[in-house]
């Protein structure tokens, strides 16, 4: 801003009068703590990345249609092919006795004997085309998307999984938006001190509620009442799901953009007011507009709040795993089935790696979100500052 | 049982947790007992824990739930000494106990349960056979008039795909199809309730001691065929059709005193009488003779 451009001093004036030894040790700590901060997100990603890899390059191999292996065959049979069809590393195949092995091939036969038969039994469904296009498994009338991990045929279809992120994180939005924008305008430019003081902290004191008392909210107290208004069938479902996430997302954007409304250069209403504009007038057409990145990067904050967020949805929404644009039907999201199924996961499993897959397309969307807010802002910011035209 | 009792149990069962989990680093003498295992169970196992701390000043019993699943991973794992389970172990997990140990965990019948099939109670159908519900789970049947009911859309609950009871129900009533999409999950079986409970065309399933708010019908297992309400009689001798065990497993190497004398005692009279108390139902009476409760693989 031109204020800065005026006192051109004031950062070498602090260069020059010297930095004390203690000042200098602080400063290292404080930048090797932002570092390890770097770090921590970078690991976290390298580690859900690792454990969804196998999914991405379709190298999870499998065969459910086995030749059995009678247990007295143990003697007769080549130790190459007993560790194959054991899944056993050639260490841990020589340190069992023969009681041992004997007993994981009677294991074995049972798990052969339950495994699914039919013609679905041979479909590596872990592979792109199962995962994102419709199928028609045997069974169904249709070809549809599935989700349906446990089953003897498993089915990973995450295309109803996205949908339900995608239409509750926008319905939050959609009711969010509009209100924490509202208060935001209102609470800095129009309202009289002693309210403000009062409103401010209060809508600041709603981030504090955890996220379970707002889903256990949404469970019983508005899902009935919504019903009982709308009258429509399913009870939890997207719409109250993305209202109570909503919720959470209010005092997120409300914060950002109250602050970036503030900090709106006080020259710019004055000059507005004293060329006769009204106290509206002046907020919508002088200091909106200038506060706009400010209010785009809280509603992509926001969204990535809402996309993250868990416990709301996984108790308001009814979690059925449906492809339906509808806001009354239930849905499911993603991060309501990574928190539901990742515990009774078989770890390293097909299902554990398609949950991490999944986690890992949650941390993309949410990095596009944060990558195209931060540019959006740039872009407009040197619009507003008259650097491009 | 009344719903106040119910809370008192749970409130009960949280303030034991508490406790258990403050004297823990003081009790690491090897007495201690760690049960771990199936949502289904954990209530009852921590009423066991309780009466059994009560008649044995010495022992110290800590139960955590977690789910079947979870409670087959720390017995592989050995960071718990009794699963509890709502399900047959599964051979994978077998196979990963005899990895980790050599043996075959010991499986142990301690109850039966009822699962109870619930529906709204201004609903005017009282039973339902087997074919019923699978056509309503699967999604085939969407209107209680198909059912001499009202002319309105079903709105079917269930459980999430992790617990013991979906996959129970699952084989049992579904003959292992897959459940319609549109079914709702909900967290546990309270939840389930509460939503039947609250929506006039719902219906669910759960364990049968939850029954408290919402209607518990009969089930048939034909059209042809009587139907038989979820009572301890009928789901004793078996006319009940979906009735299943529950289990604790153990590893047969653990063959502690403490651990044998506990469960022996679970599947006296005594600890019967705890299952009654709970909601579930006490084992058969011809079966618990059957059932010896030495710490060996049966197979």
């Amino acid at each position: 801003m031109k204020e800065n451009d005026s006192n051109p001093n004031w950062q070498s004036l602090a260069n020059e009068s010297g930095s004390s030894l203690i000042e200098k040790a602080m400063e290292k700590f404080v930048f090797l703590i932002s570092l390890t901060t770097i770090l921590f997100v970078l690991l976290i990603f390298v580690f859900i990345a690792r454990e969804s890899l196998p999914i991405f390059l379709g190298t999870v191999e499998r065969s459910i249609v086995r030749e059995p292996i009678p247990v007295n065959a143990l003697t007769t049979t080549p130790p190459e092919e007993l560790m194959a069809y054991l899944d056993l590393s050639a260490d841990e195949f020589q340190s069992m006795e023969k009681e041992t092995l004997e007993l994981l091939l009677e294991v074995k036969l049972e798990e052969l004997a339950q495994a699914p038969i039919g013609t679905d039994a041979t479909i590596q469904t872990t592979r792109w085309r199962y995962l994102l296009l419709p199928f028609q498994w045997s069974g169904y009338d249709a070809p549809a998307f599935i989700w349906q991990p446990i089953s003897q045929i498993r089915k990973y279809n995450i295309v109803p999984l996205l949908i339900g992120s995608l239409k509750t994180s926008l319905i939050a939005l959609l009711f969010a938006v509009p209100i924490a924008i509202g208060a935001a305008i209102y609470v800095s430019q129009l309202a009289p001190m002693r309210i403000r003081e009062w409103i401010k902290p209060m809508i600041e004191m709603m981030a504090g509620i955890p996220s379970v008392v707002l889903g256990f909210f949404a469970l019983i107290v508005m899902a009935t009442t919504l019903q009982e208004t709308f009258g429509y069938q399913s009870r939890l479902n997207a719409l109250v799901a993305g209202i109570a996430l909503g919720l959470a997302v209010i005092p997120v954007i409300f914060s950002i953009a109250e602050d970036a409304l503030t900090s709106v250069p006080q020259s710019f209403s004055h000059a507005a007011l004293a060329l006769g504009s009204s106290r509206w007038q002046t907020a919508s057409s002088v200091v909106l507009p200038a506060a706009l990145p400010g209010i785009f990067a809280a509603v992509v904050l926001g969204f990535g709040r809402a996309i993250g967020e868990t416990m709301i949805v996984l108790m308001a929404t009814g979690n059925a795993s449906i492809v339906s644009w509808s806001l009354l039907d239930s849905t499911r999201t993603i991060t309501a089935t990574i928190a539901a199924e990742l515990a009774e996961t078989v770890f390293g499993g097909e299902h554990y790696r398609i949950l991490f897959v999944l986690g890992t397309i949650l941390f993309g969307v949410t990095f596009l979100a944060n990558l195209v807010g931060d540019v959006v802002i740039h872009r407009l910011k040197r619009r507003l500052e008259g650097k491009i035209a | 049982m009344s719903r106040q009792s119910n809370i008192n149990t749970v409130i009960k069962g949280l303030f034991m947790i508490i406790l258990v989990l403050l004297t823990k680093p003081l009790v690491l003498n090897g007495e201690t007992i760690t049960v771990k295992g199936s949502d289904t169970l954990v209530i009852l196992a921590q009423k066991w824990a309780e009466a059994y701390m009560l008649e044995h000043p010495d022992a110290k019993i800590q139960v955590t739930g977690g789910g079947s699943g979870t409670g087959f991973a720390a017995l592989q794992n050995q960071t718990t000494d009794l699963a509890n389970a709502s399900r047959r172990i599964k051979p994978s997990e077998s196979a990963a106990c005899i990895r980790a140990f050599r043996k075959r965990p010991t499986e142990i019948k301690v109850c039966l349960d009822g699962l109870t099939v619930y529906l709204n109670q201004s609903n005017p159908i009282d039973e339902l056979s087997l074919g019923d519900l699978k056509r309503i789970f699967t999604g085939k049947a969407t209107n209680w008039k198909e059912f001499g009911g009202l002319d309105a859309p079903i709105t079917v609950y269930s459980r999430e795909n992790s617990s013991g009871t979906y996959e129970f129900f699952k084989r049992k009533v579904l003959h292992e199809r897959d459940f319609a999409a549109n079914i709702q999950s909900m967290p546990g079986t309270a939840a389930v309730v509460q939503a039947v409970t609250k929506d006039r065309y719902g219906i669910g399933y759960g364990g049968a001691a939850y029954s408290t708010t919402a209607k518990a019908i009969r089930i048939s297992r034909s059209d042809e065929s009587p139907a038989y309400a979820p009572n301890e009689a009928n789901v004793r001798n078996q006319t009940y059709p979906i009735w299943r065990y529950l289990f604790i497993y153990v590893n047969p190497d653990q063959d502690r005193d403490a651990i044998t004398d506990y469960l022996r005692w679970i599947q006296s009279d005594v600890g019967q009488r705890i299952v009654t108390e709970v909601g579930y139902f006490p084992l058969p009476s011809e079966n618990a003779e059957k059932i010896q409760l030495t710490i060996h693989p049966t197979q």
